[in-house]
């Protein structure tokens, strides 16, 4: 009697945790996503795909649009089951979700964009053992409602793909002095006119385009991000009453 | 400051670097003689890219300038690297060197001291592994080319105005590199070293600057500005290794002393690994360290896609040094091993 009696409690008290979860901000979702809790420059989340795939504008921005797709969708999936998933096996029960939508875009890439599909390779898949998936669903998805789930997968997923965009593009430029090369491969070969040549006549700098490019480049976007948010802070404490206002 | 039985003072630093230069100035001096005067605008070019990056960093990071750019030690790295570099590149390439040598590999690792890897040598890497074609492509001593470059020539290929004149016309694989490829083509080294760019013991001309090396190199032994363990280990090893696999195969392995006196074998001995910040501080630290770049940089002349390998040995090592500090620390007087 008392077993079950205790059971009823602690759903009770689960179901009052649940409700009692503070307002969700989407503002706040979204700036968090895309600047304070970036996935590539603050939390320093799926590094792999980040440091491997940004040889091109092209290339850094299809595999972070497919890993933001993959967010969104894994954190819409997880939100609505948070309260039936046990805590013990909550991991396995994760990936398998992750695993399944991963699958799902792997196969559609392959069937509609064939080329870049084969240009991003092993990385698609891969998307599963990317952390920041994970850790989006884990962290968020699983103890908060469906939309505001959804929207913090695809913020992370976005800010993430905006890093990888730069960090592509940077290298690039410098590495090959053009931009947007590989886009015949999203849009078709009609597309291959949008290619630019930002610097005619180029040696290349093969360095950007190999691994300790992308290392180097990451790191100055790390501290360039670093230093506009540390010159905001110090503004935000020389002007104390300006900034009281505008925040809430 | 110096440390207890005050017998001595310790030079300062920029002591220390006048004379590491003073050391360099006979192979400058060989090199003139060997490949024009080219090399001369080669270095004013790294001096004033490295003092002009060495200021611009001090000023970001905010630290006094003055102090650190008289201490001479970016000039010291400009002046191994423009001497590392092919003579007759173009005026960007040394620029591009210098500037990733002081910004990247020293400034931002917290400057002099704080550098775990040799500046020179990263400005060389990432120079060797961007630009292959144009880092491989050396001019050939003056009595071999067919075209005689004067100083004004040769102004023309450093600043890209080339009228006509292909570099081609006047570069020539170096020894190590011809070695290299005429080895796939199944000839034996004696055939190979029989071509007019092998001198008497490494390259035609190349010997004299690497000589001067040796020279500028005992300079430094006998002012005390280096211990013999580096170079010692460094060339005796490198020496021993060849000698090995020259005696078990003469036709395919060339002799040692051709090593020692090819590439930057003696560049690296004397100027390179010898380098007190990144390399190790302990005595037995400073024999496995000098050793472990000899057997790599073998490795990578006989075995690896590139025709040298002192470069990318001193670097790999770099990444050594703490262990093998911590491995090798001596016996304090009084304790037990």
């Amino acid at each position: 009697m008392s077993e079950v009696n205790q059971e009823a409690t602690q759903e009770a008290v689960q179901v009052a945790e649940v409700k009692a979860q503070p307002k969700v901000f989407y503002s706040e979702i979204v700036e968090n996503g895309l600047w304070k809790q970036n996935p590539g420059l603050v939390q320093l989340l799926g590094l792999c795909p980040t440091l491997a795939m940004t040889v091109s504008l092209v290339n850094g921005f299809s595999l972070g649009v497919m890993t933001a797709v993959v967010m969104a969708a894994s954190n819409a999936s997880v939100a609505p089951i948070r309260q039936w998933v046990p805590t013990e096996i909550r991991i396995p029960v994760f990936i398998l979700i992750i695993a399944a939508l991963v699958t799902i875009i792997d196969l559609s890439m392959h069937a509609y964009l064939q080329s870049l599909h084969a240009v991003l390779g092993i990385f698609i898949p891969l998307i599963v053992t990317n952390c920041i998936v994970l850790a989006r669903v884990e962290a968020f998805a699983a103890k908060n409602p469906v939309v505001p789930s959804a929207l913090d997968g695809f913020m992370m997923g976005f800010g993430l793909a905006l890093v990888l965009a730069t960090l592509g593009g940077v290298r690039e430029i410098i590495g090959k002095g053009t931009l947007f090369s590989g886009i015949d491969l999203v849009f078709g070969p009609s597309a291959k006119s949008m290619i630019l040549t930002i610097i005619p006549d180029y040696h290349g700098f093969l360095l950007a385009i190999l691994p300790p490019g992308a290392f180097i480049g990451l790191a100055s976007l790390i501290a360039t991000r670093n230093w506009l948010a540390q010159r905001k802070a110090a503004r935000e404490a020389s002007a104390p009453a300006s900034a009281t206002l505008i925040t809430h | 400051m110096s440390r207890s039985p005050y017998l001595s003072s310790a030079p300062s630093v920029s002591i220390i670097m006048v004379k590491v230069m003073l050391a360099l100035v006979p192979a400058i001096a060989a090199y003139v003689w060997v490949f024009g005067a080219g090399i001369l605008v080669m270095l004013a070019l790294a001096s004033i890219t490295a003092l002009a990056a060495e200021a611009l960093m001090l000023k970001l990071r905010n630290r006094p300038i003055k102090p650190f750019l008289m201490d001479g030690s970016a000039l010291l790295t400009a002046w191994l690297l423009a001497l590392s570099l092919p003579p007759l590149a173009p005026w960007w390439l040394v620029v591009v060197g210098t500037f990733f040598a002081i910004v990247i590999a020293k400034q931002l690792y917290g400057g002099l001291g704080y550098n775990p890897f040799n500046p020179a040598m990263v400005g060389y890497a990432v120079l060797l592994i961007s630009f292959p074609v144009i880092m491989t492509h050396w001019p050939a001593p003056l009595e071999l080319a067919q075209a005689k470059l004067s100083l004004a020539n040769q102004l023309q290929y450093i600043f890209g105005t080339t009228n006509g004149l292909s570099l081609d016309a006047v570069s020539m694989a170096t020894p190590l590199d011809y070695l290299k490829t005429q080895l796939t083509l199944h000839h034996s080294v004696q055939e190979i070293t029989a071509a007019p760019q092998f001198g008497l013991l490494g390259a035609k001309g190349g010997e004299l600057v690497v000589g001067a090396y040796l020279l500028g190199g005992l300079y430094l032994l006998q002012q005390r500005l280096i211990t013999w363990h580096l170079p010692t280990a460094f060339l005796s090893v490198l020496a021993l290794m060849a000698g090995a696999f020259y005696l078990v195969d003469a036709t395919h392995y060339a002799h040692p002393l051709f090593h020692l006196f090819t590439g930057a074998s003696m560049l690296g001995a004397f100027f390179i690994i010898t380098d007190p910040v990144s390399g190790p501080t302990t005595p037995k630290g400073k024999l496995v360290f000098a050793a472990g770049i000899a057997v790599l940089t073998y490795l990578i002349r006989v075995y690896g896609g590139y025709p040298d390998g002192v470069a990318f040995s001193v670097l790999l090592m770099n990444m050594c040094v703490p262990l093998i500090d911590a491995w090798t620390q001596p016996r304090v007087f009084g304790h037990k091993k």
